[in-house]
């Protein structure tokens, strides 16, 4: 069991970078109005077959061959059902896998989101040549990091450049409270 | 606020300084487990220390870096050190607190913390 759902986010996006995927984007979505809290996860990987897909929740489970049980989607699952909400996870050979878990913000359950700049600065950071599109959207505004802009600018250096990974970290973390105060309420979560 | 123009501005001061890493090249790798047993055990506050570390101390010789499951789930967060020779210590039950002193003492100075490894800890 995770104790953040950003811990469980980075689990998955790592599933896709085993995936072999060049693009992950992590889509965040928080409605108050609507009481939800969404999270998706899209690679362009290899996909799974309908075999692997039917069974990819089940936690005994596993592409892997160093242990027979795969907990990183089965956890994400239960997090989201555990608050009422649901799970959905879309996949088919050559074109990529899309996971969806949407949350009832209100719920007693619901795990804290927890610090989820330091999961996307850690995957672009352990991935420099995968590129990561990561989406908050907080009731009617958003903030995007879009590593292809910064790949296209930075012109050769890497994303992974210690000068860069702490303008990464600064970019999300002032972009982060922008977006969460720009209608003067902090984040309930 | 941090936007794609200041990044632009960082680019043109880091392309005037000679130096600026290339890839390849590193005196020693750092590299921690993030399976869902090394982050269910709290592995990514582990890397983030690392790389702000490494980072303080401008070890532009260091890489940082991840790998999957290794098979110690137990001791988990587990990160692994390899020398320039190839040679590896594996560290177990990383916190972010003990970061600093293996960088201290192992990356920067070359001794192995032996009392965070899999040897001290292994019963």
């Amino acid at each position: 069991m995770m104790q953040e759902l950003s811990m469980n986010i980075l689990d998955v996006a790592e599933n896709a970078v085993r995936a072999g995927a060049s693009l992950i984007e992590i889509t965040i979505t928080e409605q108050s109005g609507a009481d939800r809290l969404s999270v998706t996860i899209r690679d362009n990987g290899c996909g799974m077959t309908p075999e692997q897909l039917k069974n990819v929740t089940d936690p005994f489970f596993t592409t892997r061959t160093t242990r027979r049980v795969g907990l990183g989607v089965p956890f994400f699952k239960m997090a989201a059902e555990l608050t009422g909400g649901s799970f959905e996870i879309d996949s088919a050979p050559g074109q990529g896998t899309a996971v969806r878990a949407d949350f009832i913000a209100s719920s007693v359950d619901l795990m804290p989101l927890g610090d989820i700049n330091e999961t996307v600065a850690a995957l672009i950071h352990a991935n420099p040549h995968i590129d990561f599109v990561y989406t908050r959207r907080f009731e009617d505004s958003e903030m995007q990091l879009d590593t292809r802009d910064f790949r296209r600018i930075l012109d050769g250096i890497a994303l992974n450049d210690p000068q860069v990974s702490g303008f990464i970290r600064e970019f999300l973390a002032e972009n982060t409270s922008a977006l969460l105060s720009a209608r003067g309420t902090d984040s309930t979560i | 606020m941090k936007s794609l123009a200041e990044l632009q501005a960082l680019r043109d001061e880091m392309k005037t300084k000679i130096g600026v890493r290339k890839d390849g090249g590193h005196r020693m790798r750092v590299v921690v487990g993030m399976a869902t047993c090394g982050i269910a055990a709290g592995a990514r506050p582990v890397f983030a220390a690392f790389i702000k570390e490494i980072e303080t101390r401008k070890l532009t010789d260091v890489v940082v870096a991840q790998t999957g499951c290794i098979g110690i789930c137990q001791f988990e967060p587990v990160v692994e050190i390899y020398g320039e020779g190839g040679e590896k210590t594996t560290y177990v039950y990383v916190t972010p607190e003990k970061v600093p002193r293996i960088v201290a003492q192992h990356v920067v100075n070359g001794t192995p913390v032996v009392e965070y490894t899999i040897g001290a800890n292994a019963k």
